[in-house]
């Protein structure tokens, strides 16, 4: 849908108030995008800059000749031991993790939203409740399960652990999504002699792509920018089995302060993030939910 | 080599299988069963990986916190409350539980607020992509990585220097300052500071979610709205924003339960020092610098209880919500 379509078409407005809203539009919202993104493009032009230069003037006087930027910081945090490893890491633990909880939600969510049985509130309310749960809070319990298991240290149990953290919050979006979708749907396709498990991956799972794409990268960036469940789970045990974010902390904390190095540390591992993030917008459009009740 | 091409295997094939394959294999449980018994079984099944995994993962490790909580440091007795009344009874602690309260407030204000805001402006302009992309960018940072850009946004140099950090730099040319932002303990400023960086980050959440949400209003709802001559605010005040209202309470609900849980960004910026400290900070101290196991416990219960008013209300929300529907 157009932007500027409905005001011109219906707005009792005159031209230049309109004319005056767009302009007030546009300034708000570029200043907002200069504030937020002012933060990060210091961090970036100074993770180009040698460290001399980053202690002794702002990032800002870079934009002016004389230009010193280097490559110095990049090269250095690449050079460290096994970074390639902890990338590859990074994955095997991340797309399970994000995997496996959206999975088990959305059935969750659809038997919360569109199927009957006794105490279905309450124990919504329970799940949710569990968001409330601080991490810390369990993590010496679980690691001793882990042992008594035998899988401390295997990105097995990462995957486990991250499903049950993300759980509550995936349950709570998918639930509210699911349950506001229209109940003719449903009850047309039931009618149509749909069972269940038709209507959940051909009518739920597509109509609740816009929450499964959000809540797929809330998920995925929670686990791959994690630090505490990695390092309790796995470095403790298996230190080959180690994600980016520990290996950026471990550089970082063992330079001891080096923080002319931990903005090319923080960009190289603000990559896939952010690819994620570029690859999933797409799913964010308008009408999906509208479109199917009018078709 | 080969291991690591069976674990990518097993990982980004293998695993959505046994998801796809568990519903498939309850449908074949379901058939011993007789017709009048399957809508009652059903949902149980599909819940079932949940609970499980809640029940193993949050239920089971919360209750041996709870029994923790009532024992002493070395876990060898029982010391009732003494854990409870050693938190309640000391300053620190209770300057830690004001700051939680003033990262609630101001944390879900800001995130909600200004969420709202972008989401519904952003979806009038042609760069919505380009404009979302920057707000949510800090959320795809690690929050240890934020702390260290914001502590590099607060750089303080005594007057007279050259100031190197942002915001002391841009005062400076308004002749103001220079403001040691993190040490300034009046009205807890270094503490609102530490709330900004963690809106900075979280605003983006809060925009996606509502962006999202007002997407699924039907547009021919607005318009004809529009076309019986409402203007744009009253568009936004009587239509958007009641449909909205269910969304905006599960962005509050996370950010109020994000800012009791708050600690990377005190951890990494302060450490709790100059009247800093979280309660989730003072947890991690007791557990790994003191070891004491049975006071880190009883924060943590006490962290749960805090929740409860705010999980009472979201009951109640949720019971209208369902009455309507």
């Amino acid at each position: 849908m157009s932007a500027v379509a409905p005001a011109s078409q219906a707005s009792p407005l005159s031209w230049a108030g309109r004319l005056r809203g767009r302009i007030g539009l546009h300034t708000i919202l570029l200043l907002l995008m200069v504030i937020w993104a002012i933060p990060t493009i210091g961090l970036l032009l100074n993770s180009f800059r040698p460290a001399a230069e980053q202690t002794s003037s702002g990032w800002w006087t870079a934009i002016f000749p004389p230009y010193q930027f280097t490559f110095e910081n990049y090269a250095h945090v690449l050079a460290q031991q096994g970074i390639g490893t902890n990338l590859l890491n990074s994955l095997f633990i991340s797309i399970p993790s994000t995997v496996i909880p959206i999975f088990v939600a959305a059935f969750a969510a659809y038997a919360f939203s569109w199927m009957d049985f006794p105490g279905r509130n309450v124990l919504f309310v329970v799940v949710v409740g569990l968001l409330v749960v601080p991490l810390q809070a369990t993590l010496i319990p679980i690691l001793q399960l882990f042992a008594t298991w035998g899988i401390a240290g295997t990105f097995l149990a990462v995957w486990l652990a991250h499903t049950g953290y993300g759980l509550p919050f995936a349950v709570y979006l998918l639930r509210n999504f699911m349950g506001s979708l229209p109940r003719e749907v449903f009850e047309s396709a039931y009618i149509d002699g749909a069972s269940p498990v038709t209507a959940f991956f051909r009518l739920a799972l597509p109509m609740t792509v816009p929450a499964i794409a959000a809540l797929a990268i809330f998920q995925f960036l929670f686990v791959w920018n994690d630090l505490l469940v990695s390092l309790i789970y796995i470095g403790l045990v298996n230190p080959d089995n180690l994600p980016l974010p520990v290996s950026i902390a471990n550089l970082v904390t063992s330079i001891g302060g080096g923080s002319e190095f931990l903005g090319a540390a923080a960009f190289l591992s603000m990559i896939i993030p952010l690819v994620v993030f570029f690859s999933l917008q797409r799913y964010f459009v308008r009408g999906i939910v509208g479109g199917s009740v009018k078709g | 080599m080969t291991d690591k091409l069976i674990t990518a295997l097993v990982a980004v094939v293998g695993v959505p299988a046994v998801m796809i394959g568990y519903i498939w294999a309850t449908e074949q449980v379901l058939r011993v069963f007789p017709g009048r018994w399957k809508p009652r079984i059903r949902p149980w099944l599909w819940v079932a990986p949940a609970i499980g995994f809640l029940g193993l993962f949050l239920v089971y490790p919360t209750i041996g916190t709870i029994y923790r909580s009532l024992r002493d440091a070395a876990d060898s007795a029982f010391v009732g409350l003494d854990n409870y009344a050693w938190f309640f009874g000391n300053d620190g602690s209770l300057s830690a539980l004001l700051n939680n309260v003033l990262w609630l407030v101001f944390l879900t204000i800001a995130v909600v607020g200004v969420g709202l805001l972008i989401a519904v402006l952003v979806d009038r302009v042609r760069y919505e992509t380009v404009a979302k992309s920057v707000i949510f960018m800090p959320l795809a940072i690690s929050m240890v990585a934020a702390g260290v850009i914001w502590l590099f946004m607060y750089q303080y140099r005594p007057p007279g220097a050259e100031q190197t950090g942002t915001l002391n730099a841009a005062l400076g040319v308004f002749g103001v300052g220079p403001i040691a932002w993190i040490q300034v303990t009046d009205f807890r400023l270094n503490t609102l500071m530490l709330i900004i960086v963690m809106a900075w980050m979280w605003t983006g959440f809060g925009m996606v979610i509502i962006s999202a949400a007002l997407k699924g209003i039907n547009p021919e709802l607005l318009e004809a709205a529009r076309v019986d001559g409402a203007n744009e605010w009253q568009v936004f005040r009587r239509i958007m924003f009641p449909l909205l209202v269910p969304t905006l309470v599960v962005v509050s609900t996370t950010m109020i339960i994000t800012a009791l849980k708050a600690f990377d960004i005190v951890y990494t910026m302060t450490n709790g020092n100059l009247n800093t400290e979280v309660i989730a900070n003072l947890m991690y101290k007791q557990m790994f610098s003191f070891g004491q196991y049975g006071r880190a416990s009883a924060i943590a219960v006490i962290l749960l209880l805090a929740i409860v008013p705010i999980m009472l209300f979201n009951i109640s929300r949720f019971r209208a919500q369902e009455a309507v529907r």
